[in-house]
């Protein structure tokens, strides 16, 4: 089940063991039968911890969601709540102790906050009256979920950062990332070396090396595993998540959307996979499920490959395994044949596994054929490219006036101002004015949050640095090899993601050749050192590659992953990357976070 | 105060560092140390002190209490004769007979002294009231056993420990239980009634079984276990087999299903008992009857190990198991007036005959008798040291220490007895003898000289493993310095094990030996976090409870000798110095805290609100922050809230998203404050979307576009000033011709209108709202072609030349499945998009012609990639060979 995890440089099933020794501590300290009462938001992240199996081996016998009014009847001594500290949930909660005491039923309440315990919240409660109902309040420190063997993500449990965080000045999931960086240096030892671009960053690193100094002498003695930190604030790189990614991966995010490592597919295409006794009866109407992690050996290969390049793998992977099953001919002996039917099962899971990702890269190639895919993607390359960012758009026009989905409109309306770094005032009212009219009024107060964050912004100086960048930090390649790549820019099909850029430049030849365009992008760029504890410096062997936590505030895309791994397989790289974030985002989820109201627009 | 600690510290630094490995110390105390056998063990007593006590009548009339683990001894001297006048004195001493407290005792009379797992003393007093006294007799607190108790009196009461702690049971004049397991987590549990009992039982023990605290009592004959719910008798049923008489349980109660044997095997003459004790583990029972016989058995009562027959009638004063972990065999130490009696398994005893007045008390593996001038430990002699001991022992380890012997003389018999050893091959077995033993002795030069002899054996092996010979040493080290005289701690080795160092650091910091504790920490090596910090932070407490030194000078004294001490807890000094009236003292103390956090709570107790502000927007913990803004709202007047809020950014801008889901109003007047119209122009037009009647809706978004005038945004304040023109425009039309337009964008109205064939208003709004002709077109060509209007398009495409050109039309005809319509407009199509729009309508032929006209490479590939190789041969030719003609070029 997790075994994947501890396949890469950090075996980040460490992390994922400690988390579930925790959640197993917790509840064998409520004896008896139990029953979770689930906010619902957390039952995705917890199933990446632990499956259901986990629980009723420790006496778990319902489970429900979060909701207000009476809880459902379940015959068990204690209920224990999972929630997220924050102050709406409470009232929910008082109102379901508040009914259940009056149903005189004898029964333990429980509290596990999750990823932190608030006295805020506990404040709520005591005033609701219902504080002393209960036996244990804990918490459940949950900051990186382990996602595969080189991925974690916070999955902004505890706040929206892209909402809270660059909206409202609310640092609290800075002190989050902060604390979840703390944790994993108490099970991976201290990282001696902390880069970072950016505010946000700027802030993390403090609080990071405050919290060190607060803990000072209680520091575990692990030898380090990690060489060194890269804390990226997404606001450096605010263009990236805008463009439509072009691998695999991040191709099914932006069609279908990945949450919490599965996907939800039509079910049309997967019909016919069925065993043939119940083939006829009925389609399925459910949407496909499917779990998305290096697990899946064929995921593991496709997964970063640009979309182009995964038609050519598919076919090659078809021929191995059909020839695979042409053995059973040439197999002759009992020993050859045990030894064929031993790997069946292997060679079945991997036949299925092939006809999955078939039938969903057929579901992707309907949309990247489609010409409005295509038109999207020259509009998003010429801007890239630099090409008439300070003019009316004419494909963006005729969207506006097509109805197009607002998501589309602003993700490149937002795109063209930071390629042009802001845009002519009278050039962004007439975008403003055209989607207020088009799509209601009330986009207003979106459209002011987009400025805030500063992807949308009126151009102040006369000069527009991102040609500059682009160049300097090579950003648009021309000839992205998308077969066979050689440089990251084939994640985009041409453009290399800046936020690896940066990472790859760090690595090699180091920031201070790039001093002018760290310059030109917002926020500071610093170095911190931690102090090792005698006798843990880590002697590196001849060849052996450093290892490097990229820490995304403020969300990654699956694109800017894969660019990630594509340089750590580089064979003269030098450097593997374990990825964390705040969040896994895409472009749409990602201006969908920003919106005011993002549930009015359907 | 530090100078005197500092002096004590040199004194125990010469003590704990002058030799390699085994501490000389000068033990004041002379051992005596006389080994009698009972059966197949042996026993010894070993004088541990003499006692530096002058007590002028021994411990007669005297209420004892002595702590296991050789913890303090509590004396209440009962005045000679009982007078109104006289009050008791209550004198601690530590093991040693150091005095370490004496006062007179001013509260109710007392019943039992007894001592908690913290060193703590409790006095329970006759009528219930539990007082506890630290080791130097400060009061700390006090509790009661119950209402119940203050009119029945307590009869007896005994103090017990358990895995949770320290407990109390009394049993009362109205002959009932009451159990507290942890005093302190005081939950009080009256036990059930026992039938037929009058006043106090004969004798009753507090068992600890399976999580369980029970109590099992005798009246007369009778025997009886108490537990929550229910009293279970212990029936015995005299019906005789063979020699025994068999005793058999029943379970009375209904409510508890296990069944409790009787003590099985216990003589018929045995009529009553009036002596019990259990094992330091809880495990074993002894019964004493008044036959004189003696049982011992399991605490459940369900195997007999042996009964002895002591030929002493008399009720004993006290009896105590005596039995050391993997010991050979258990035993019971039973005390009379003059006599003491060690009683095993076989019907042998071993009596010593008491000098003086004594008290005993049980140990994990012993039992120490504490009387007017000694104190000594009676103990089964380990096996390690019998072997190497025992008079013509031909064990390994007794071999090694001979040959060590004979090398210090320079005797080349050493030789021989180690070649005796190695022929054997035992020479590993020998050194493990020898070290083990060193543990079990209290003498050092004894420890030395075995210890000696290991390391002299240690040289002939090659790969013995050297942790067990070094942890040894190490312990001993440790052990020889807290039972030194002055210090007073006489722990064995297997105590010592069983309560760990931390245990042991705790205990000396209650004694305030904090050099003696910092010392051992720093030669163990233990983390500084659990070690010496931890000291410090005892040190600092207590310092700051010093009431005649000034702030400034505690504060100095504290921070210089705590300086960069890890995991120092500053807050937790800065309580102690609060709950002592000290708050400036704290403040100064809070300053040194490197974790602001901790500095929260404490600084809101104290009422420095603004400073606990700061100090949580320093640790960056929202929640802390969000604590405090609470705590200040309720504290402060609105103005004064909102002005702390203002010098705080941090703190601002989490209240406001405080606000924005709880207290909406709040949020608007917080804006105001700033004069942030932007946002108070967001406010408004937030507002509005909540509002249903349109009025309140159209006098919210004034105020907006009021805000956002003062704001000098003024592309915001003519949005709204658009909005409210088209709620108002929609409304008209709603009331005029029953559309249902209001709420719908711009745009959405404008499609409604047209396609609702009002032409007229919807050029209107077009006008008013200068809406972009190309916007307009594409508007009004999607209406008229969902309306199936073609003859109208027609006549629009005509109007004048169309802003978006014309292959729009075409596209949006094809999107209505209306081909011979879309045909009309692929002739006004710009030359750029010919192919497209003949691909709309599905003419190849026409695609083809406009590509190889246009000699487009990329336009021909196009048209190539829709042509079927079967049908349109023809055509794949022509475009392949313009192909290669276009790329030539």
């Amino acid at each position: 089940m997790s075994a994947h995890l501890s396949y890469g440089r950090v075996n980040l099933n460490i992390l994922r063991e400690a988390a579930r020794k925790e959640l197993r501590e917790f509840l064998d300290k409520c004896g008896g039968s139990k029953a979770i009462v689930w906010d619902e938001y957390l039952t995705g992240p917890f199933g990446l911890i632990a499956q259901y199996s986990l629980l009723k081996e420790h006496e778990v016998e319902k489970m429900f969601t979060l909701k207000g009014g009476r809880l459902p009847a379940a015959d068990v001594k204690n209920i224990i709540f999972f929630v997220r500290p924050r102050l709406e949930l409470m009232d929910i909660i008082a109102e379901n102790v508040i009914s259940e005491d009056k149903m005189h039923s004898p029964r333990d309440f429980h509290m596990l906050f999750v990823p932190r315990r608030s006295m805020l919240c506990e404040q709520r409660l005591k005033e609701q009256g219902v504080l002393g109902s209960f036996i244990n309040i804990d918490e459940y420190i949950l900051d990186l979920i382990p996602y595969d063997g080189d991925l974690l993500s916070m999955e902004d449990m505890h706040i929206d950062t892209t909402h809270e965080c660059y909206l409202e000045s609310d640092q609290t999931s800075l002190y989050h990332t902060a604390k979840g960086l703390m944790t994993l240096q108490a099970l991976y030892g201290t990282i001696p070396q902390i880069f970072g671009k950016g505010e946000c960053a700027r802030h993390v690193a403090n609080m990071m090396l405050r919290m060190k100094r607060e803990f000072a002498g209680s520091q575990t003695q692990i030898l380090p595993v990690f060489d060194s930190l890269l804390l990226l604030d997404r606001n450096v790189d605010l263009l990236t998540p805008l463009a439509t990614q072009l691998t695999y991966e991040g191709l099914i995010d932006e069609v279908y959307g990945i949450t919490n490592g599965y996907v939800k597919l039509p079910p049309e295409k997967f019909s016919a996979q069925k065993k043939q006794g119940e083939a006829g009866k009925d389609l399925p109407t459910e949407p496909k499920k499917m779990q998305l992690n290096s697990a899946e050996e064929l995921y593991a290969e496709i997964r970063d490959k640009n979309f182009n390049g995964v038609g050519a793998a598919l076919s090659k992977k078809a021929k191995i395994i059909s020839a695979a099953f042409e053995e059973r001919h040439s197999a002759k002996t009992v020993g050859e044949i045990k030894q064929f039917v031993s790997q069946l099962p292997h060679m079945q899971a991997a036949r299925s596994s092939l006809a999955n990702h078939t039938s969903i890269a057929e579901l992707i190639k309907d949309i990247t054929t489609s010409e409005a895919f295509f038109d999207n993607l020259t509009v998003e390359q010429e801007f890239m490219t630099g090409v008439d960012t300070d003019k009316v758009n004419t494909y963006i026009e005729d969207c506006i006036a097509q109805k197009d989905p607002l998501i589309k409109i602003l993700r490149l309306v937002c795109m063209q101002s930071v390629c042009n770094n802001g845009l002519k005032q009278k050039l962004l009212d007439y975008y403003k004015r055209e989607i207020l009219q088009t799509y209601g009024y009330e986009h207003m107060l979106t459209l002011n949050n987009l400025e805030k964050t500063g992807l949308l912004k009126p151009q102040t100086s006369t000069r527009n640095n991102y040609p500059t960048i682009r160049k300097t930090l090579k950003l648009w390649m021309e000839d992205a090899n998308e077969q066979n790549p050689n440089d990251i820019s084939y994640v985009y099909s041409g453009y290399a993601p800046l936020s690896i850029r940066l990472t790859q430049v760090l690595a090699r030849p180091g920031w201070r050749s790039i001093e002018e365009v760290l310059k030109m992008l917002p926020g500071p760029h610093f170095e911190e050192r931690q102090q090792l504890p005698a006798g843990l410096h880590k002697k590196r062997q001849q060849g052996e590659n450093r290892t490097t936590l990229v820490f995304f505030l403020g969300g990654v895309t699956y694109a800017e992953i894969a660019a990630l791994r594509f340089l750590s397989q580089m064979e003269d790289g030098g450097t593997e990357y374990i990825i964390a974030t705040t969040k896994l985002i895409n472009g749409t989820s990602w201006i969908k976070s920003l919106m005011d109201r993002p549930e009015a627009q359907s | 105060m530090w100078a005197s600690l500092a002096s004590h510290l040199a004194y125990h630094v010469t003590t704990v560092i002058n030799s390699v490995c085994v501490c000389v110390c000068v033990c004041v105390c002379v051992c005596v140390c006389v080994c009698v056998c009972v059966c197949v063990c042996v026993y010894r007593k070993i004088e541990l002190y003499e006692m530096g006590w002058s007590l002028r009548d021994g411990l007669k009339e005297c209420l004892v209490a002595a702590a296991p683990y050789g913890g303090p001894i509590a004396l209440l001297r009962q005045p000679q004769r009982p007078s109104s006048s006289a009050r008791p004195q209550l004198e601690i001493y530590s093991s040693s007979g150091a005095n370490m407290a004496s006062f007179p005792w001013k509260s109710g009379p007392v019943r039992q002294l007894g001592w908690t797992v913290c060193d703590d003393l409790l006095c329970i007093q006759e009528d219930g009231t539990v007082l506890i006294y630290d080791l130097f007799g400060a009061f700390k607190r006090h509790f009661s056993m119950g209402n119940e108790v203050v009119q029945n009196q307590v009869l007896e009461a005994k103090v017990f420990h358990s895995p949770y702690g320290t407990g109390v049971a009394i049993v009362t004049g109205a002959s009932r239980f009451t159990l507290a397991t942890n005093i302190d987590d005081l939950k009080l549990r009256r036990l059930p009634e026992v039938p037929g009992l009058q006043g106090a039982p004969s004798c009753w023990v507090v068992l600890t079984q399976d999580r369980q605290t029970k109590v099992l009592l005798a009246n007369g004959v009778d025997l009886y276990i108490l537990d929550n719910t229910s009293c279970t008798p212990v029936v015995r049923q005299t019906q005789t087999t063979y020699s025994l008489l068999c005793l058999i349980i029943l379970a009375l109660s209904p409510l508890t299903v296990c069944v409790f044997q009787t003590p099985p095997g216990l003589s018929p003459q045995a009529c009553s008992i009036v002596n019990m004790a259990v094992s330091f583990s809880y495990k074993y029972l002894a019964l004493f009857t008044d036959s004189g016989h003696l049982w011992m058995g399991s605490a459940n009562l369900k195997d007999k190990l042996s009964e002895v027959d002591t030929k002493v009638r008399t009720p004993p004063k006290q009896m105590v198991w005596c039995r050391r972990p993997k010991s050979q065999q258990p035993s019971v130490v039973i005390m009379w007036d003059r006599l003491l009696l060690v009683a095993g398994e076989c019907t042998d005893t071993i009596q010593y005959t008491l000098d003086e007045e004594s008290v005993c008390v049980a140990e994990l593996d012993g039992v120490r008798i504490i009387g007017g001038s000694r104190h000594e430990l009676l103990q089964e002699v380990p096996s390690a040291c019998q072997d190497i001991f025992k008079i013509a022992s031909m064990a390994p380890g007794a071999l090694l220490l001979e040959a060590h012997k004979e090398y210090e003389k320079s005797s080349q018999k050493a030789d021989e007895y180690l070649r005796e050893i190695k022929e054997q091959s035992v020479l590993g077995e020998a050194v493990r003898q020898c070290v083990e033993a060193a543990g079990y002795e209290h003498e050092p030069e004894t420890q030395k000289t075995l210890l000696r002899a290991a390391s002299f054996g240690k040289c002939f092996l090659s790969n013995y493993p050297p942790e067990p010979f070094v942890s040894m040493c190490r312990d001993l080290k440790v052990l020889n310095s807290v039972r030194e005289y002055t210090v007073g701690i006489p722990l064995t080795h297997t105590q010592y094990k069983q309560m760990t160092v931390q245990v042991l650091i705790d205990r000396l910091v209650y004694r305030k030996l904090y050099p003696l504790a910092i010392e051992i920490c720093r030669y163990l090596k233990t983390p500084e976090y659990q070690g010496v910090s931890r000291v410090l932070k005892h040190w600092a407490c207590c310092k700051v409870q010093q009431k005649e030194e000034p702030d400034e000078s505690i504060a100095h004294a504290v921070s210089v000798k705590l300086g960069e001490a890890a995991g120092i807890s500053y807050s937790e000094i800065a309580a102690r110095a609060y709950e002592c009236g000290r708050t400036e003292l704290a403040i100064k103390l809070l300053e040194f805290e490197p974790r602001s956090g901790e500095q929260v709570p404490l600084l809101l107790k104290m009422k420095r609100s603004q400073l606990a502000l700061s100090k949580a927007i320093e640790s960056g913990d929202t929640d802390l922050v969000y604590t405090v803004v609470t705590y200040l709202k309720n504290e402060m007047n609105r103005g004064d809230f909102f002005m702390t809020l203002r010098n705080q950014p941090v703190a601002l801008s989490l209240y406001r998203q405080f606000c924005k889901h709880q207290e909406q109003d709040t949020l608007k007047d917080l804006f105001n404050q700033d004069d942030d119209h932007q946002e108070l122009g967001n406010f408004y037009v937030k507002a509005s979307y909540k509002e249903k009647k349109l009025e309140a809706r159209l006098s919210l978004l004034q105020s907006a576009v009021d805000e956002y005038n003062k704001a000098k945004n003024e592309f915001a304040a003519k949005a709204t000033e658009e909005e409210m023109k088209l709620l108002r425009f929609q409304r008209r039309l709603d009331e005029e011709k029953g559309e249902a337009l209001l709420g719908l964008s711009l745009q959405e109205t404008l499609h409604a209108l047209l396609t609702s064939n009002f032409h007229k208003q919807a050029e209107q709004l077009y006008r008013d709202f200068r809406v972009p002709d190309k916007r307009y077109w594409w508007l009004k060509l999607t209406a008229l072609a969902e309306k199936d209007d073609w003859e109208e398009m027609e006549k629009f495409a005509k109007s004048k030349k169309s802003p978006i050109g014309y292959l729009p039309f075409v596209e949006v005809c094809v999107k209505q499945h209306n081909k011979y319509e879309a045909k009309k407009y692929v002739s006004k199509v710009t030359p750029e998009q010919k192919v497209k729009a003949h691909l709309a309508i599905g003419d190849l032929e026409g695609a083809a012609e406009a590509a190889i006209e246009r000699r487009s490479e990329g336009e021909i590939s196009t048209v190539l990639s829709r042509c079927s190789p079967t049908t349109d041969r023809a055509l794949l030719e022509r475009l392949n060979r313009a192909r290669s003609t276009a790329a030539k070029k």
